[in-house]
């Protein structure tokens, strides 16, 4: 006897995932550049930059499914670390206007000059450096997530009470970035971005190469993910999320564990924020509201809570579905959103993942191993 | 096979030395007084509401005493987290089975298997040859063994109770708190039971909290009686169920 097998970090699913991610990302933004306007394969512009989107949202959902799906810890605030991560490049991008801005001053962006301020604020310092943004991307949202945790995991706030204390949490941050003497822009938020990097953020080429790094950096954080869920770390996040106190007893330090998911599931979210902001343009406080929070929890148990890929399938779905809906049916979206979280919980309770592994298991009748291990009686 | 009571101080693995809780005013435990031995088998009885799970949670650190000191090789349990009094090698089995309902057995116990316990190592973990015998021969002791591949959540009862008890192993303490083993199991699974206890008593302490008269007696220790948060009686099964203190509050017929 040897025991088990060890469980795979990609099974087959999971490198189908990356193939739709990877492929999605090379094709999109190759037949939008490299096809005349006229060809039935041609990608317009505007939907790359949409499709675009839907990934960075896809990423987010993906950050949600790691500490709700595996961890139980259901963040009803995980906007916050997507909007700080969109900022700390917003502030890159703002700094790259120099004098093109209207009110042409080099250094201040034209909120500061609007304001009447001298100087640029410390915290503004570095963010000239691409480098340095792009470590704050990580920092930003990875520091905040570390703080908050570390007070919340250790009083050994769970269940609801967590989920509302990180919606006050993004709330808080909703109200503080709103206004303008916190120095980011207040209610307008930052935008009338130019460069990104020396090339142009509106030409097509730029958008498409955005368009590529979004799916990469889908397909590195899921595979980042499924390495965290597939080795012993991950099992022990599941015994946290259904016997707590028995993970406890066997001598784990719980909290150091949901510190520790938390803080990297925040920085993804941070990463989606940053590819999100370059590509739609704007950043503003908005991004900070509970509702988006929440939409992101909807979307990632629409797709399948705790699969990760599902969480992502689910973002583009939903979203591509409210895009297409506010254009047919503007009224219509909220209670297509009410119905569609109705009828998932009652009768798709793993979400559309489940739905779809369902199939696979039906048609193929291939063992389903990566999942649901054999029983051996 | 009776395990003869230890009162040598330095033989004395487990102290406990007027401990007291009290809940809104009701005193749980009321200046108990407890001594268990290095190698020892103890079993604890009580009426309801005698404070024998929260005499358990007192020492594994899930309930903060009002006074009174707890110690175990010397180091007071009473300023620390139940994770660190885990490592110092006090395990426990809850009253109601509590195993990892979505995990294999096999990963139960794997999860239990005594390792560095940090995040990073968990990161970073894979298992060693030695680990997976000492796994395999675990799941022989618990006689789970064809089942190692069967989600936890999946196992009957009395099964659940086993795996526990495994899980326990697996952490090898030098104590093992178990909360009735017995409870809800068939006769020939309470037999079985008896005997994994009294093997596992053989190279380690072991407290019992049990209702089951047959199954103490099966067991076949020293038993102390719990009334009130504080120690009525001890002795053997035999003695404590002729004084007339215990029949009074407990056994009263």
């Amino acid at each position: 006897m040897t025991g088990p097998q060890p469980t795979p970090i990609l099974g087959r699913g999971s490198l189908l995932f990356l193939g739709i991610v990877l492929a999605t990302g090379i094709l999109v933004p190759s037949f939008n550049l490299f096809l005349p306007v006229g060809s039935a394969l041609h990608v317009p512009d505007y939907l790359v930059t949409l499709v675009g989107k839907y990934l960075c949202y896809a990423l987010l959902a993906l950050s949600v499914d790691l500490v709700w799906g595996f961890c139980g810890i259901l963040s009803l605030g995980h906007g916050a670390f997507f909007a700080l991560g969109g900022y700390a490049m917003g502030m890159y991008l703002m700094r790259q206007i120099g004098t093109r801005s209207v009110y042409g001053n080099p250094d201040l962006p034209d909120f500061m000059v609007f304001l009447n301020w001298k100087e640029l604020p410390w915290y503004w310092h570095g963010f000239e450096y691409f480098p340095f943004a792009a470590l704050m991307v990580l920092l930003a949202p990875g520091l905040l997530a570390f703080v908050f945790g570390w007070f919340a995991f250790r009083s050994r706030v769970t269940g609801v009470y967590l989920s509302i204390i990180t919606q006050a949490m993004t709330f808080a941050l909703l109200l503080a970035f709103f206004r303008n003497d916190m120095g980011f822009g207040g209610n307008n938020g930052l935008t009338d971005f130019k460069d990104i990097l020396g090339y142009p953020v509106q030409a097509p080429t730029t958008r498409g190469v955005l368009f590529f790094l979004s799916a990469l950096a889908l397909a590195l954080c899921f595979v980042t993910a499924r390495k965290i869920v597939s080795s012993k770390l991950g099992r022990i996040l599941v015994s946290i999320r259904d016997a707590e106190s028995r993970t406890r007893f066997l001598g784990y330090r719980v909290e150091h564990f949901k510190l520790f998911v938390f803080t990297v599931s925040a920085m993804m979210a941070g990463i989606a924020g940053a590819l999100y902001v370059p590509q739609v343009g704007i950043i503003n406080p908005s991004e900070f509201s509970p509702e988006n929070s929440i939409e992101t929890v909807i979307w990632t148990a629409f797709g399948g809570r705790g699969t990760l890929w599902g969480a992502a399938l689910g973002a583009v779905v939903i979203n591509a579905s409210k895009s297409w809906l506010t254009g047919v049916m503007p009224d219509a979206w909220l209670f297509m959103l009410g119905g569609l979280f109705i009828v998932v919980t009652l009768f798709m309770p793993k979400g559309l993942a489940g739905v779809l592994s369902g199939w696979r298991w039906q048609a193929g009748a291939k063992t389903p191993t990566e999942t649901v291990p054999q029983a051996a009686e | 096979m009776t395990a003869q009571p230890k009162h040598d101080l330095a033989e004395t693995l487990l102290f406990l030395e007027g401990v007291s809780v009290s809940f809104d005013g009701f005193k749980a435990l009321n200046q108990l007084d407890l001594a268990v031995g290095r190698g020892e088998m103890r079993a604890i009885i009580g009426p309801n509401g005698a404070g024998k799970t929260t005499m358990m949670d007192v020492i594994t650190g899930k309930t903060r005493p009002d006074e009174g000191r707890v110690l175990f090789n010397n180091i007071d349990l009473t300023r620390l987290d139940e994770a660190a009094i885990a490592n110092l090698g006090i395990g426990r089995k809850f009253q109601k089975p509590t195993v990892f309902e979505n995990h294999t057995v096999w990963d139960n116990l794997e999860l239990a298997l005594k390792a560095d316990r940090s995040p990073w190592a968990s990161l970073r973990w894979e298992l060693k040859s030695e680990s997976r015998d000492r796994i395999i021969d675990t799941l022989e002791r618990i006689n789970l063994k064809p089942a190692f591949a069967t989600l936890a959540g999946s196992l009957s009862h009395g099964q659940k109770q086993w795996l526990e008890i495994g899980m326990l192993l697996m952490q090898e303490p030098e104590l093992l708190l178990v909360d009735e083993p017995a409870a809800g199991m068939t006769d020939a699974e309470t037999e079985k039971t008896a005997t994994m206890l009294r093997d596992i008593a053989k190279t380690r302490s072991v407290v019992v909290v049990e209702h089951d008269m047959t199954f103490i007696r099966a067991l076949n220790v020293r038993v102390t009686v719990l009334h009130e948060g504080s120690v009525l009686a001890e002795g053997s099964l035999d003695t404590v169920q002729n004084n007339q203190r215990v029949i009074d509050v407990y056994l009263g017929r």
